[in-house]
Formats: C-alpha cells, structure tokens, sequence
C-alpha cells in the first residue's frame, strides 16, 4: 500500500512538473540525426557543431544569411600578413560563473588540435596564439591565410579553469573507459544551457539569463526540447499532429501537405551542399564494367557525353519536386560570386550517343553506380533516375545503393576508392572555394595523398598550381580571378558531373518564427514564438 | 538432475561463446566504424591512429579475446559514437524496451485469449468472422506498414495519441518508466499495439485450435457427462488445459517481441534498445551491436534452460537422458 | 515387381486423395476455396508477368520521370496507359505490382525451400544420430532462434555486400534474403523432423533393418518423410506467408531488394514516404497485393493444419 503511496506521489509529482512546463514558452523540435556527445570537438559534422553553438560560442559568429558578424571577438585585423589580433568581448561569463578571457582561447586552440580531436586543422595546425593581454589575442600565422576565421562559428570556446576541475583537458575519444564530463555535459557561453541530455535521444535546453547580449536577445523562448527522430514518416506525422513546433529535414514530397495545412509552413532554400557525379579518371581499367583494358571516363568525350545524357532539370522537377537548382560547378552560386558564368551542358540524348560512338562505344557499356540511400536527399533516387537516363543513350548502369555506413566505407581512402562511378555530396566546411579544389580536385595518389576526397582521381597540375595561388592570395579581387580559373579548367574537363544544389526544408508551426541558414544550422537565438 | 542441469548450463555457455564469435565476425563487413567516427575531412592518418587506439588493427582472435573476457565481466566497452560505457547505455535504454515489450504482450494475452475462445465456442457466429479477420490483418501486413496507418489515423488524422517518445517518463531507482504518467501511459498504447497485433493473432489462433481440440476430447465429454455446466466445463476444463502451449508459446515469443521491437521502436522513435541498435548498425557502433546480441543470446538461451529444466521438474516421465 | 508397386502407390494416391477427407474438407470451405483462386491468380500471375503486364518497369530505357506519380487511371489527371498510376521513378505501378510479385514470391519459396531442405535433413540427423550430434544441433537451433531474421538479414547483408562487392545488388540481395530468411526458419522443421524420428528410431522395423545391413538412416527417411510431411506442409505454407512479410520488413530496414527491381515489399518501402502526401497509390496497391497473397497463403495453411490433424475430424 505505501508503494503505491509513493507511485501515486510520484505521478501527481510529474503531473505537476508537466503542468509548470506547459507555463514557459517552449519550443519542441526534431531533426533526423541525434546529438551523441556534447564535446564540441569530438565530430566535425555540421548538426553537432551546430547544435553546439547555441551553447558554446565562437570568436565568431554567422548570422542568418552567413555574414561573418562579432561573436566573443568584438573586432579582429591583420596586423602583418601572418599575424592577427582579436578583441575580446569583455564581460562575458561562462555557464559556471567563470570568466571568459584570452586564456580559455588559447586553451581552446590547443585542445582543438589536440590527439583525438577531430576539429583538426579547423586553426592551422602550424599557428601560434600569442596573449596580448586578458582581452586580446594574437595569431601568428606560418604563410598568409585570408580565410583564417571562416570556420570559427563552429569553434566552441571551453573554458579552461571548467576543463580543468572537470578532468575534460582532453578530447573525448572513442578509446576512453571512463564518462568525460565534457561529453555529457555542457559549459559554453551562450544564449542556451543543456538542463537535460540523453545520449542520442533528447535533450533540453533552457535559457540563460547571464548571457553577454541577454538584453538585446531576439528570442522569447524560455526551453529548447530537441529530440530525434529518424525515421521520416514519424517526423512529419509529429509536426502534422502539433506536437512538435518544427522537425526537420522534411522530405521533398512532404512539403506540399505541411504547406495546405492552416497551421503549419514549409521553409524551403537552397543548401550550400551540391551533389554531383564522379568518374573514375585514374584507374587503367574500370571496376564493375563490361569494359575490359581500358577506362572509358578516361575520354573526356565519354565523360561529355554522360554529361549530355543526363537531364538535371527533370531530376530536380521531378525527384526532387524542384527543391533542388540544378548547377553547372561543383560549388553553391552562395559560396562563388559569378558562378552565373557558367552554364551546364545541354540536355541531350542524341548528343550523348554520338559522343559515346566518336569515343568508340557505339553500343554503350556498362558500369555500376555506388550510392548511398540514407546520406542526401532523395539520393538513391536520383541514381535510379540517372541509370533510366543512361538507359537511353545505350549505357546500363547498375545502381548500387547502399546505406552510408558501408558506402564510405568502401568509395573513401579506407576502402581503396572502391568505385568507378558514384554519387556524392560536398559542402565546402570553410564556405570557400579553395576547400574543393584542394579536397576534391587536387591530384592524389593510391594512398589517398593530395586531393583525399577525390575519389576518382582527376588530376591536372595546372589546377593543383591555382590551388595553391588561391591558398595564399588576400587580396578579394585577385583571388576571384583565380578562383574562375581553375573553375574553368575542371568544369571545360568534366572533372566531375555536377547535378544540384539541394535544398533545405523545415517544417515549422505558424506559431513560432525561425532564421533558416543555408548550411542547415538552426540557431535558438532567432527564434520567437507567439 | 543435478547433472543435467550442469551439462544444459555449460552447452548455454558455450551457445553464447558461438553467437560472441558470429557477430563478432560478421561485424567486420558490417562497415568501417572510423568513417562513422569522425567527419568527412578527417584525414586519413588521423583516422589511422584513430582505428590503432581502437584496436581495430589487432588481429581478429585477439581482438576477439578481448571483447569476450571483458564481457564476461560485465564490460562491453565504450560506445564508438556516443563515447559512454555500453553497459550504461544499455541500462538507460532498457526500461522503455522492456516496458513496450510487457504491454505488448499483456495486450496480446489479453485481446487473444478471450477471441481465441470465443471464435472455439462460437464457431459460426458473425463476431467471429470478424475476430478472424481482424487477426488475419496482423498477420498479413508488415508491422512497419501497420505503425505508420496507426500513427496516420491516431496522430495526424484524430490527434488523439502521440506519434513518436515515450512521453513523460518517471524514474524510480534508476528505472525510468512511462507506466506511470498519463502522456507516458498514452505515447504506450499505438506501439504496444503495433508490437503486439503479431502475437495476438497467434495466440488468437492457438488458443482456437486448442481449444477445438480439448473440446472434441473424452476427458471433457465425461465432464460434460457428468452434469457440468457448459460454463465449467468451457472455463474450468477446457480452458485450464488450452493455457499451458499458450504460456509456453507466450514465453517462446517473448524474444521475438524483442526482436520485432526493433522495427517498432524505429517507427514510433521509441528510446530503447532496438532502435539503439539499429542505429548501431548504421553507425557501425560494433560494441552496441555486440552488447545488444549477447544480451538477446543471453535471453533466449536462458529461456531456453529454464523451460527445459521446468519440463525435467514437472514431468519425470520425460527424461532426456539416454533410456 | 516393386516398380509395379510404386506405379499402383502412385494410382492409388491419386484416387485416394479425391476420396480423401482432405478433399470432401476443401470442396466443404467456402473460404479455402477462395482463398486457393486468389492463390493460384496471384501466382499465375507473377509467372506469367511478362506476357501479361502492359510496361516492363524492369526495362530502364523506357522509364520516363516526366511520366512519373500519375495517379489512377480513373482519376481526373491519370494516364490511360497506367491503369494503377506511376511512382516516383515513372514505373507503371500495376507492371511493377506483376514483377513485384513474381520477385517477392521467389524469395519466399525459394527460402522456405532451403530452410525446409536444411531442417529436415538436420532433423533426422539429430534425431537418429542422438547423443552429441544431436546436443550440437539443437544447441545451434537454440543460437538460431535467439538471431531472428532481421538480425540475421542485418548482418549478412553486410557481410555479403562486403565479401562480394563486384556483384550487383539486384542479385547479392536475393541471395542475402534467401538466406536469412531460410536460416532463421529452418529449426521448425528440425525439431518436428527430430521428435518423429525419436520416436521412430526404437521401433523394431528399424532394428530390424539393421540386423539385415541395410543403412537404418535410408530407412528412417524413407519411414519418417511420410509421418512428418503433414506438419512440415503445414510449416511450409505458413512460413511461405511468413517469409514473403519478412522480406518487406526487411526492405523497410534498407536490406531488401533494391529499388531498380522492386518487390512487393520494396514498392510498399518506398510508397510509404508518399503516404502523407497524398500520393497513396504508390503503395496502397502492393500493399493490397501483399496482404491478398499472405492472407490467402495463410487460409490454405490453416485449412491445411486442420484438415491433416486427425483430431479435428
């Protein structure tokens, strides 16, 4: 009987923490990934790091369209061209009570090219932070870099006396026995603290009074609940039902029905990830081909002629229901500022198979597509559609579309670069173009030594030549300049097939108001809720 | 006796020390955990030092050793994903595991006998019809497509029950439950039913078919003769008897209950050990994986002792023992 | 002489089973009888796909997406030419249905025959054998039942994928279904085959077999097969529904065939994104199909297991 006192007890105690939570203003959401640790440099992906920054903040910050704006750097200038000074924000506190100063920067900088960290190179590995006084920093740079800051939202600033007591100097990694404190718990400086964290399920925020802009703070809610939800359908059905304010990504074929509802809204925008096509341009011979002894994707006009067969327009009509822009370079026109100069080739059957008998495949060959069906939006989809495409100029593609866990696994350095024709998706991390180049067109060799990500092995040295101008140049103009050329160079070789930009599609109630950025981040700060 | 429960107790020792080995194996091919581990840019010797200080270039017997002696002590390791001891993970995820699984099959039981009865005593009636048609419903369509016309109707449609979580959750002792609030007892009832519709049917259907048979019996025909009333003889009789394949079914099913829960927990977002599990997999968690199949090897075999020792205790005509 | 005997077995077969009470019991149910048309429709049907169907979805020249998510024919913006409507991809839903079928009943008969083949035949080893043979098998059978076809299909997939990765998915997923499938169906059949085999195994035709040097093991089969092939019908039956499900739970978990050669359960998988958006045909008629097939496959077992349980009668 008393046990049943207690559970009694126990629910009406429940019962009363859900009615006060029903007072403060709330806003629930879901998003299809899940929050595993809390430690901000144990995984460069874009959702942890950017759920992170509403509690960890970076020297800088990036607003609603991605403008570079003062985050705990007030102001920041190149001195000489290796050397920077930042200003830092005074008056500013921890969750904890603790100051923030120059040495929890310095700390910070370390820690993040740290063993184990994989924020890695996010500050160049080789510079030096140099303490001017409490409130400002030097970077010593070993060669010039103008894009030095570009990356630093998403470098959570740690505390470093926090760190310290918390036994959390070191980068949380996979191979520790013992909980770090860090990765369960969170001690930034931002406009939000974690009340509440379940591993890869939910977690609560709420908001924090103390914050340095607290008095000019555009949001009004009170608690942030996030939790996952991976499964597509489950996500839509709980914002249809109202239980949940927002949920994202929302399927392209979704957005229609969130749309006709009298309550709900679409956002939809372009992403900066453009997914794209890659050939394999380095083996002698093609795997999973009916080509023996040769590599067809050698032929630039094998390579124009897939090109031409494939009708990026309908793709995103129709696959994606025109939540996607079909692209001519492998970069977001967000990210390039005459990216308008260049256009796609045509649509065009008869075009392809004329190439391809030129090339001496009058009868087409066959290859297989390795796919992820779980990583971008509609990607096993859009493979099938491209061997229905292929289908036509004579090319049988075979799609092999896999979950990602083992389609990286395979097509990556790790795997040998297992594929010779597949289907991929690149957001530059530092929003800039140099990050392609080098990643994804720079020439590397079996190991994966240069361009790591080039997984088809394209390889012009003039372009590796301009990569490394661009690196170095600061002065915009220049830069540009050199920037369109290289773009020229791979886009005229058809180093790879660009298809679209896809895009970005949250579903929110019409109650509450949110910045959408195009790298998908959803920042609580711009939240207001009725 | 004793020695037949010794021998049963080592063969399940060594069913688990087998199961350890094929999924260890298999989890090899399952996919590269480092490239779940780290982002895209990593490079490519930061990834190798990673899968060093992870042991993944050990060789396979020793890495197999490892893994099973520190199992053995309760120890599956850390999480590759979540960096947390997996003995801990599992524990947090447990509860809303096993209280899904209960209710469903607290559902099951008590949906399917009462129709499995009454479509044996009723044969021709229309309610029966529909019993069967109901029950055939859980059997003909996959449980994934049934959770999402569940969610369709209740959620989106009525909005009356929750699409996805557990609700409020209230933790006692470190066991956190759902039983207890009204959201939690309500987020309970579209996955129980999705979980259990399975099973009631064939519990449904077995409870029918038993009884069927027990009826035509002569041990009945005597308490019929006797001057029982149809309603002891129904309930008292033939039903007493109908109830031992079904709890022995019942006990059976209970680790494909878990195993189906899998695809529930995903469909609903429901936090336990199934979707963790799924999630591992696509994660290439392998020590998630490797906790979770030990543990379900672990239930089975010991279920599987347990009925075996049972059937030894209560009936010593049946001996397993060389005649 | 014997071959006469077994052409008279075989006569007598025949005319036994019309006057058999398994017959009189089909001719009696009206359900059975349904449920064996809608058996019959649905296999002819998948077997003679390619003749019958109006599109081969298989043919990917002659997908195209502009003709794609059509509704019904009957709807105001359908295609004549696409009875059921089109999915995403442009495929003729109803072409696609035929295929479908055809590929999801492969899977399941082809599986239930594995595992059928496997458990007998492990059955009477077991069974006969005794002693630690048998403590091996069934221990295994304990091991199997503790992996359950999706996990099994989970970790063999990956494993295949990885072991064969020149092959093209369309095939390695057959195979990987089959496989998983039949292996997490295989113990029923043992431990009925096994229990039968007990109990003949000390009968005396058995001893007696022995005493003139005739293998007992060619015996047993040929004794044991007739006394278990009831139950294992009945087994087979359910398990060909079961099987046939299984497979499009399992593609739901991104394991099943894949999307260029779909199968009934592929085609719900992916109708299932379109279910909120309104697009309901996409998977509302596999999903008919499927639950047609597995629902009638199930009334014939049923029937099937009553009509062969001697106590029922």
């Amino acid at each position: 009987m008393s046990k049943f006192g207690r559970f009694l007890a126990a629910s009406v105690l429940a019962g009363a923490c859900a009615t006060s939570a029903m007072a403060e203003n709330s806003f629930d959401y879901a998003f299809q990934g899940s929050l595993k640790g809390l430690d901000p440099y144990t995984l460069r992906e874009t959702f942890t790091l950017g759920i992170l920054t509403n509690v960890y903040e970076g020297l800088i910050k990036r607003g609603p369209n991605l403008e570079i704006l003062p985050g705990l750097a007030t102001s920041w200038e190149v001195i000489e061209p290796t050397r920077w000074r930042f200003h830092l924000r005074k008056g500013v506190k921890f969750h904890n009570g603790n100051d923030f100063t120059a040495e929890d920067v310095v700390f910070s900088a370390e820690r993040l090219n740290s063993e184990g960290s994989d924020m890695k190179g996010r500050v160049p590995v080789d510079a030096t932070f140099e303490i001017v006084d409490d409130h400002t920093v030097d970077v010593i740079l070993a060669s010039p870099n103008p894009i030095l800051h570009y990356e630093w939202e998403l470098w959570s600033i740690i505390d470093k006396d926090w760190a310290e007591a918390n036994d959390s100097m070191r980068v949380t990694s996979a191979s520790d026995t013992a909980e770090t404190t860090i990765s369960l718990k969170a001690n930034g400086t931002g406009p939000f603290k974690i009340s509440e964290h379940t591993s890869g399920v939910s977690t609560k925020f709420e908001a924090n009074e103390n914050w340095w802009n607290w008095d000019n703070r555009e949001f009004n809610i009170d608690t942030v609940n996030f939790t996952s939800i991976s499964a597509d359908a489950t996500r839509v059905a709980a914002l249809l039902s109202g239980e949940l304010d927002m949920v994202y990504p929302v399927p392209t074929q979704d957005i229609k029905r969130i749309d006709a509802s009298s309550t709900l809204s679409a956002l939809t925008g372009p992403e900066l990830r453009t997914i794209f096509l890659g050939m394999d341009q380095r083996r002698d011979e093609l795997l999973n081909s009916s080509i023996t002894g040769k590599n067809p994707f050698k032929d630039i006009r094998v390579r124009q002629a897939f090109y031409h067969a494939i009708d990026a327009e309908a793709i995103s009509a129709r696959i994606m229901r025109k939540q996607a822009t079909p692209s001519a370079v492998m970069v977001s026109p967000f990210l390039l500022d005459n990216a308008d100069q260049f256009e796609r080739l045509a649509y065009d059957p008869e075009k392809a198979k004329a190439l391809l008998a030129e090339a001496g495949y009058p009868e087409g060959f066959e290859i297989r597509i390795d796919c992820p069906n779980d990583r971008y939006v509609n990607d096993e989809s859009i493979c099938q559609a491209v061997a229905a495409m292929m289908a036509k100029v004579g090319v049988k593609v075979n799609v092999n579309a896999q979950p990602k866990a083992q389609f990286f696994a395979k097509i990556l350095a790790s795997g040998g670069y297992e594929t010779s024709f597949y289907l991929l998706g690149w957001t530059p991390g530092s929003l800039d173009s140099h990050n392609i180049f080098a990643n994804l067109y720079g020439c590397r060799d079996d190991a994966g030594k240069g361009g790591q990500f080039n997984i088809g092995g394209y390889c012009n040295p003039e372009v590796d030549a301009l990569a490394k101008e661009i690196l170095v140049e600061n002065d915009a103009a220049k830069r540009l300049d050199l920037v369109t050329q290289a773009y020229r160079i791979v886009t005229d070789e058809v180093g790879y097939l660009p298809l679209h930009q896809q895009g970005l599609a949250w579903g929110v109630s019409n109650d509450v108001s949110v910045a959408q950025r195009a790298d998908n981040v959803l920042r609580f700060e711009h939240i207001t809720k009725n | 006796m004793l020695a037949f429960i010794i021998k049963r107790f080592v063969q399940s020792i060594v069913v688990m020390l087998v199961v350890g080995l094929i999924a260890f194996v298999m989890f090899r091919f399952v996919g590269d955990p480092v490239d779940q581990m780290v982002g895209l840019e990593t490079s490519i010797e930061d990834r190798e030092r990673l899968r060093e200080t992870l042991g993944l270039n050990a060789p396979l017997p020793m890495q197999y050793w490892n893994f099973i002696s520190s199992a053995a002590m309760g120890d599956f390791g850390t999480s590759y994903q979540f960096k947390r001891p997996v003995a801990d993970m599992l524990g947090d995820r447990l509860p809303a595991t096993l209280e899904l699984a209960l209710v469903s099959a607290i559902f099951a039981l008590c949906a399917g006998i009462p129709m499995g009865v009454f479509t044996a005593l009723y044969k021709d009636s229309v309610l029966t019809k529909l019993f069967q048609a109901i029950s055939l419903v859980g059997i003909s369509l996959p449980t994934f497509l049934i959770g999402i016309l569940l969610i369709y109707v209740f959620s989106v449609q009525l909005q009356k029950l929750p699409s996805f979580g557990r609700g409020e959750v209230v933790d006692i002792a470190g066991w956190s439950t759902g039983l207890l609030t009204v959201s939690g007892l309500k987020a309970l009832i579209l996955p129980a039913i999705t979980l259990g519709l399975f099973q009631m049917t064939l519990i449904m259907r077995l409870v029918r078919s038993e009884m069927m048979e027990i009826l035509r019996s002569d041990f009945i025909k005597f308490a019929r003769a006797r001057g029982l009333t149809p309603r002891a003889v129904h309930f008292g009789h033939a039903l007493k008897n109908t109830m031992i394949p079904v709890i022995t079914i019942t006990g059976l099913q209970l680790g494909s209950i878990i195993a189906f829960a899998i695809i529930t927990e995903t469909v609903f977002q429901w936090p336990g050990i199934g979707l963790m599990f799924l999630q591992a997999v696509q994660d290439v968690d392998v020590p998630i994986m490797a906790a979770y199949l030990l543990m379900i090897a672990f239930l089975f075999v010991f279920i599987n002792l347990i009925v075996d020792i049972l059937y030894v205790v209560v009936d010593p005509r049946i001996r397993i023992e060389k005649a | 002489m014997s071959m006469n005997k077994e052409t008279d077995e075989k006569m007598s077969v025949i005319a036994r089973v019309l006057d058999s009470d398994i017959w009189y019991s089909f001719t009696r149910s009206k359900v059975t009888m349904v449920a064996a048309l809608v058996t019959f429709l649905i296999f002819a049907s998948a077997l003679f796909a390619p003749i019958i169907s109006p599109h081969d979805p298989f043919d990917l020249a002659s997908l195209s997406l502009m003709d794609s998510l059509l509704p019904p024919a009957w709807n105001a913006e359908g295609d004549p030419n696409y009875l059921l409507g089109t999915d995403d991809q442009g495929r003729d839903v109803l072409s696609t249905i035929l295929y479908g079928s055809r590929i999801s009943l492969a899977v399941g008969l082809v599986s239930v025959a594995f595992a059928a083949v496997l458990g007998i035949t492990l059955g009477l080893v077991a069974g006969y054998m005794g002693g630690r043979v048998d403590a091996i098998i069934m221990r295994v059978a304990d091991v199997q039942l503790s992996f359950p076809a999706i996990l099994i299909a989970l970790l063999i997939d990956g494993t295949v994928n990885a072991l064969v990765g020149g092959m093209d998915r369309e095939r390695s997923a057959f195979t990987v279904l089959v496989i998983s499938i039949g292996l997490s169906f295989w113990v029923q059949y043992a431990r009925t085959v096994r229990s039968s085999t007990l109990v003949e195994r000390n009968k005396e035709y058995v001893q007696a077999a022995r005493l003139i040097g005739l293998h007992p093991f060619l015996i047993m089969l040929r004794h044991v097969l007739p006394n278990v092939m009831g139950p294992v019908l009945v087994i087979a039956t359910i398990n060909l529904a079961l099987a046939v499900i299984t497979e499009a739970t399992l593609s739901f978990l991104g394991v099943g065939i894949p999307g260029t050669q779909p199968s009934l359960g592929t085609m719900i998988r992916t109708g299932n994104d379109f279910l909120f958006s309104g697009e309901w045909w996409i998977t509302f008629f596999p999903g008919a199909m499927l639950a047609a097939l597995v629902l009638a496959v199930n009334l014939l077992g049923d029937w099937l297991r009553d009509a062969l349980n001697p106590k029922l009668r």
